[in-house]
């Protein structure tokens, strides 16, 4: 690939988030792409929030800066609000709709907002905005638990990635144990039918 | 597993610790001892699995000054020597670490040293830089994890080269970033085993040998300051010499990236051994250039010696970094930090640009005791029997540790109101229990306990201080990822070692009230606090329950774990969630639920409900 891409994901420790970022840079490596990453370990991963931030091609930072992802891989929808200040304009967003209720919230302390006011203020500043229902799509897999292999299924979708589908689903098969690989496998194909279908 | 093969030239994907550990293997080390702490763990984590494999004796220290003195000692009987720490750690490790700056080494030592830049996971972003200038020992800074797995060779020749440990610092962006390593060599053979040779002139450090070794330890220094002259870890990158950077560590990968996305071309003066400073090759470069950047992350180490070196070299030079203001002084830098410095020193613009959505209130998400964590149920029943008695926040001092417990701070409970460092619960209990008018409560998990729990305990039994110390034992390390300690009786090579027993270590102390309960059983736990807090005297109550991800992982092994739920006789009260608050609670308008996916199945929800509420989902419920 030429240049370097940016992809910052977001999202709820316990998500599986570090796994995702594993396979995109397996597939990356796979390639002979260039590839980056840093990683939140330690006390965040707590169900607080998780960043990881991928970097292909020609980079030297591990760290994205506000204003400069390409994409940004919002895993639960709170979380990409808040993450979406590292997108650069014209970015483009993945974002799962099915939220995870933090603490304070539950503890009626504090309110979830709207996702629906979330999602249209992000589509008005981002056209290149894909939703889709992880959680759920995961649950008819097969397991919730596959929810960020639906996710990497939907990322395979976007255009201009250095890497194709099939190399992706390549990946996903060399990071998950084999006796739930059919499980992740159909995980990643509704994740990549529900971009389509947008 | 990748980092064990031997296929020099082959790529891997790895995380820059597991990249330390590549490096250890290639560096031929025969001993490495550890006590997890992050961003350092991932070190001990990789080793518990691959030590045995690779041939090294891998252990878990129960603190990081044990893990300094056996590495100082093997490396006195000819195994080169490992330990890995988090920043603090080293302050833990420092009594060791600066005698061995005097006695030097014979065969090879390095000290990692896992600094935390914006505390991430510690209680300060403390440099450690200075520990190499305060103990007289030379030091590397990786930027990479590449360079991780390269720089641990290098540092183990250096350090018998010169005859001095080497400190070995990285930071969070090189521990926890993952990138593509070129594998090496592996040599055949390991030394593990050697003899040590006495000479008690060199490794007694009475004040007669202490005395003769300072000197020593400078003639050191002056051979590796040499050695940093040449080194290839030191060097320039040429560009078009209108600016000079000087840059070590992980900020050289911002001022790369800059430089690219930018598109100029200062120098860049790239120093991977950082102490002692090539003091010569920095003289010329601050010689040619008239406008110098220095990017380092928190102290102004480097720009203090660069300003001191350029008084002679080029007095008019202008030196752009922290002590002028323009880079500051706290925090992890990112590359927009790096490259706006750079930008105006060039006369253009950062190209970033944010767009500015409409502000929404976001509830916040803190991180909390997982679903099932046994913890939550210690202090759920804590609150409890305060409250039977009629004893109110204030009338106590809850003095915690460093552990999952510390999330005791968050709502509900609220049961964290002092803490400094690994073991403070229990030794400002001993302050508390003196100078306040207050019960301490001093909170610990099991690893902390046998990390530096004991002294602490010892002063207040000694000193006659009233005081409940509660010993959270989850029986595992868990908030560094699950390492055995001491209490599990496992071994860093998975070997059945000796069980350190709790109950008897605390009673042989002396302690009359020790009890031990499963907080799952609450009522139970309730009932033991009450008599804690009625006792007038050192009390110790033991909570043990295995910690829930790794007692879930078990039972999922066996078979389905089951899924609890919410029954009709829910009255909305919301008892549960203000004195339990299990992040599996979902409060909807008329009722509770509970999410399966988050839910683990532990049960220990069902007592908190006074309407019995919480019961299991039976099959086909859902």
């Amino acid at each position: 690939m030429k240049g370097s891409m940016s992809i910052e994901m977001v999202g709820v420790g316990g998500q599986g988030i570090l796994l995702a970022s594993r396979i995109l840079g397996r597939a990356a490596m796979n390639r002979g792409i260039n590839v980056i990453m840093s990683e939140v370990h330690g006390m965040a991963q707590r169900g607080g929030v998780v960043v990881t931030s991928v970097r292909l091609g020609d980079a030297y930072s591990p760290l994205i800066s506000d204003g400069s992802a390409d994409i940004l891989f919002g895993f639960e929808p709170i979380e990409t609000y808040r993450g979406i200040r590292r997108l650069k304009k014209g970015g483009t967003v993945i974002m799962n709709l099915d939220p995870l209720v933090p603490i304070y919230v539950s503890l009626g302390r504090q309110k979830y907002p709207s996702i629906d006011e979330m999602v249209a203020e992000i589509k008005a500043h981002f056209p290149e905005t894909k939703t889709l229902r992880a959680t759920e799509l995961a649950e008819k897999a097969g397991a919730a638990i596959t929810a960020n292999v639906v996710m990497i299924g939907a990322l395979s979708a976007v255009d201009g990635l250095p890497f194709t589908k099939e190399e992706m689903l390549e990946a996903v098969r060399q990071s998950v144990p084999p006796k739930v690989l059919d499980v992740n496998t159909r995980a990643f194909e509704l994740g990549y039918s529900a971009m389509r279908e947008q | 597993m990748e980092i064990l093969k031997n296929d020099p030239g082959g790529k891997v994907f790895l995380l820059g610790n597991e990249a330390v550990v590549r490096g250890l293997i290639e560096a031929g080390v025969g001993f490495v001892a550890t006590y997890p702490g992050t961003p350092s763990s991932e070190v001990g984590g990789t080793l518990e699995k691959v030590a045995k494999k690779a041939g090294i004796h891998f252990e878990y220290a129960p603190n990081e000054k044990v893990a300094m003195e056996e590495a100082a000692a093997s490396s006195a009987s000819g195994v080169r020597s490992f330990t890995a720490m988090k920043h603090v750690g080293l302050n833990v490790a420092s009594d060791a670490f600066m005698t061995v700056g005097y006695t030097g080494v014979r065969t090879g030592m390095v000290v990692m040293t896992a600094d935390d830049p914006s505390c991430h996971s510690s209680q300060n972003e403390q440099d450690n830089r200075y520990y190499a200038r305060l103990a007289g020992v030379p030091m590397l800074e990786p930027a990479t994890p590449q360079e991780g797995k390269e720089m641990i060779k290098y540092a183990f020749d250096l350090s018998e080269k010169t005859g001095a440990m080497v400190l070995f610092r990285t930071t969070t962006r090189m521990n926890h970033v993952r990138g593509v390593i070129t594998l090496g060599d592996i040599p055949e053979k390991r030394k593990t085993k050697g003899h040590f040779e006495k000479e008690p002139s060199k490794f007694v450090t009475i004040p007669s040998n202490a005395r003769r070794e300072h000197p020593e330890m400078l003639k050191r220094l002056e051979k590796a300051r040499e050695i940093a002259e040449e080194s290839p870890l030191n060097y320039t990158i040429k560009g078009d010499g209108r600016v000079g950077i000087i840059t070590s560590g992980v900020a050289y990968n911002y001022v790369m990236e800059m430089r690219s996305v930018l598109g100029i071309k200062p120098d860049v003066l790239k120093l991977g051994l950082t102490y002692p400073l090539p003091e010569r090759m920095l003289s010329d470069f601050i010689k040619s250039h008239d406008t110098i950047m220095v990017a380092e992350e928190l102290e102004p180490i480097l720009e203090k010696e660069v300003k001191a070196l350029a008084k002679d070299a080029n007095p008019s030079a202008k030196i752009v970094g922290k002590l002028g203001g323009d880079l500051p002084l706290t925090y992890e830098y990112d590359p927009e930090v790096v490259g706006s410095v750079m930008a105006r020193l060039y006369d253009v613009a950062v190209p970033y640009e944010t767009e500015e959505l409409k502000e929404i209130e976001l509830p916040v998400r803190p991180p909390t005791l997982c679903p099932g964590c046994p913890h939550r149920a210690t202090y759920h029943a804590l609150g409890k029997a305060m409250k039977v008695l009629k004893i109110k926040p204030e009338d106590v001092v809850f003095s915690s540790d460093i552990g999952c417990y510390t999330l005791g701070i968050q709502e509900p409970f609220e049961m964290a109101d002092f803490l400094l460092c690994m073991g403070s619960s229990v030794g400002a209990a001993g302050g508390f229990a003196e100078s306040s008018d207050q019960i301490p409560i001093s909170f610990i998990g099991d690893s902390t306990f046998f990390h530096s729990g004991i002294p602490g305990l010892v002063n207040n039994l000694y000193n006659k201080h009233r005081f409940i110390y509660v010993i959270m034992d989850n029986r595992i390390t868990a908030m560094t990822g699950h390492q055995p300690n001491p209490g599990t009786g496992i071994t860093g090579m998975h070997e059945v070692g000796q069980r350190i027993d709790i109950e008897s270590v605390v009673k042989g102390l002396g302690v009359e009230f020790v009890k031990t309960v499963d907080p799952y059983d609450i009522q139970a736990t309730m009932k033991l606090f009450k008599e804690a807090l009625q006792y007038d005297g050192p009390a110790v109550i033991i909570a043990r329950h295995p910690c829930a991800l790794l007692e879930y992982r078990e039972k999922k092994k066996k078979g389905p774990v089951p899924v609890y739920t919410v029954n009709d006789n829910c009255t909305n009260c919301h008892i549960c969630v203000e004195t339990f608050a299990c992040p599996a609670f979902v409060a909807l308008p008329n009722a509770m639920s509970i999410d399966p996916a988050v839910c683990l199945g532990c049960g220990s929800c069902v007592p908190v409900c006074p309407f019995n509420a919480f019961e299991v989902l039976k099959e086909g419920d859902q």
